[in-house]
């Protein structure tokens, strides 16, 4: 490593406990996080996919929106509608650019008529917060409260049997993308969101930063006994993907819209007058060039992000892996890419040149895992 | 990290083993490689017959995170691969130095294996370039 050359990357408050499990730290996108712990990828992704992953996403960023405009500050910035939110209501969105381009996809949490908590990626903090204060600064107040916040996941089918015994907060009828703020888990003051980014059911909980390893600790002593385990960054991506959740900065980037990456989902054009809704419009209308296309390799290989993707009928170069990977549950490489939208349908032929070596895939629609 | 460098193998920069046994080496990745590259699934080797020149590509193993070019040690030909990793590539990770050796080479030049690191060279070239 030359560490001369950068500024250090930054620490979660969870740093010397990931060390002293032994985890293997490396630098993404600036913060020092574990990539994975002795047991090793493979296990820690069965280990959320069976019973239990912990997981530090403390670098993740936290914003605040606070006022009696803030509502319409926040339906300013993101497409899906925020009108249709209410106290304790999550929602998974994008804010765009102008041009429609993908600024970042966030998780906006409603915790009153007049305070929005956006979560941001770990990576666009510094990005997303001039953006949101650039574009609707003067509708509402606006902090960045992500240093201060710390963060942790708890994601796998036997998430909520081990955390209950943490918390009196009522775990059963708590609906995915509902949180409830103030209640306590392991006797620290949290919020409790049943959000995550694996494709199983599970809990995201918001502490205070001081109180995020003294919860790292209780929660990976409650479900030791299942078998859970810390997760890192590894199996965090195996698991994402095989759910078919995006990854900012691979699979959605300020270049590529919503629409394109198939999340028309979260694009709601009678919502407001949103941030890129024009751009948005005009390529509906048009008709989209290019999608986000999923795939599962048919030979032997293991697609990775940049490999070239060729069009097998004309071997022309036609778009690039986004993300790839091995699908430890679906027993497949899998993976992600922008391709001409007539090749992005479910059973197309595509050539992943993986290292000089042309090798076939087959696009599948919809998630390559499903609980 | 506790480095597992056995003292009768010779070792490149490249974190490849070799074992000589007169005219024949047997090839494989090191314990340190191997915690480099994590949980491997799959491993392509090269074909029996194959001529391979120093720094040709003798091979890759790829794990969940990260692909890695093996290269010939030495130059020879290949007189034989382990071909259970096609099937099971795990043995790389739970005996890099024994049921994870990838090839066998018959050397053309024995003196070329001077050129290699002993185990004591290799564990200090280890703590100087990998910290």
């Amino acid at each position: 490593m030359n560490a001369a050359s950068a500024t250090p990357p930054r620490t979660t408050p969870l740093c010397q406990a990931h060390r002293r499990l032994g985890a293997k730290m490396i630098d993404f996108g600036g913060w020092l996080m574990p990539v994975n712990y002795p047991s090793g990828i493979l296990e820690e992704h069965k280990a959320t996919r069976t019973a239990v992953g912990v997981f530090d996403v403390c670098h993740m960023g936290e914003v605040h929106f606070r006022g009696t405009r803030a509502a319409e500050a926040v339906q300013r910035l993101v497409t899906n509608q925020v009108g249709k939110l209410y106290d304790g209501r999550a929602m998974y969105t994008v804010a765009c650019n102008p041009k429609g381009g993908i600024v970042d996809d966030l998780i906006v949490y409603r915790v009153g008529p007049e305070h929005f908590l956006i979560v941001v990626n770990a990576a666009n903090i510094a990005k997303d917060y001039q953006h949101f204060v650039e574009q609707v600064g003067a509708k509402c107040e606006i902090r960045n409260a992500s240093d201060e916040t710390g963060l942790i996941s708890f994601q796998g089918p036997k998430a909520q049997a081990c955390l209950a015994p943490l918390t009196r907060a009522p775990l059963a009828t708590l609906k995915p993308f509902h949180f409830l703020p103030d209640v306590e888990v392991a006797g620290r003051p949290v919020w409790l969101a049943r959000t995550g980014y694996t494709g199983e059911d599970g809990f995201e909980i918001f502490c205070g930063a001081p109180d995020a390893e003294h919860l790292w600790q209780a929660m990976l002593d409650a479900c030791v006994s299942v078998g859970g385990k810390p997760v890192g960054l590894g199996a965090r991506d195996t698991l994402r993907l095989e759910a078919r959740l995006s990854l900012y900065g691979n699979d959605l980037t300020d270049e590529t819209t919503p629409l394109e990456a198939g999340l028309d989902w979260v694009v709601k054009f009678d919502a407001g007058d949103f941030i890129g809704r024009e751009a948005l419009l005009r390529q509906r209308d048009a008709g989209l060039q290019r999608k986000l296309a999923g795939f599962v390799m048919l030979g032997r290989g293991i697609a990775r992000h940049g490999y070239p993707i060729h069009d097998p009928s004309t071997g022309a170069k036609v778009g690039e892996v986004t993300s790839g990977t091995v699908g430890p549950t679906v027993g497949k490489n899998i993976g992600l890419g922008y391709v001409p939208a007539p090749l992005a349908r479910a059973g197309a032929r595509l050539l992943i040149d993986c290292r000089g070596k042309p090798t076939e895939a087959e696009v599948v629609e919809g998630p390559f895992y499903r609980r | 990290m506790s480095e597992n460098v056995p003292n009768d193998l010779l070792y490149t920069e490249d974190h490849e083993w070799v074992r000589q046994e007169g005219n024949l080496v047997t090839v494989g990745i090191t314990q340190f490689a191997v915690d480099q590259l994590g949980d491997v699934t799959q491993v392509d080797l090269p074909n029996e017959g194959e001529v391979l020149k120093p720094h040709e590509v003798l091979g890759s193993v790829e794990s969940v995170k990260a692909v890695s070019d093996v290269y010939a040690p030495v130059s020879g030909k290949v007189v034989k691969v382990n071909s259970p990793l096609q099937d099971s590539p795990e043995y790389v990770n739970e005996e890099p130095y024994d049921g994870g050796w990838m090839a066998q080479i018959e050397l053309t030049n024995p003196d070329e294996l001077k050129g290699l690191m002993d185990a004591a060279a290799y564990e200090e070239f280890l703590k100087e370039h990998e910290g």
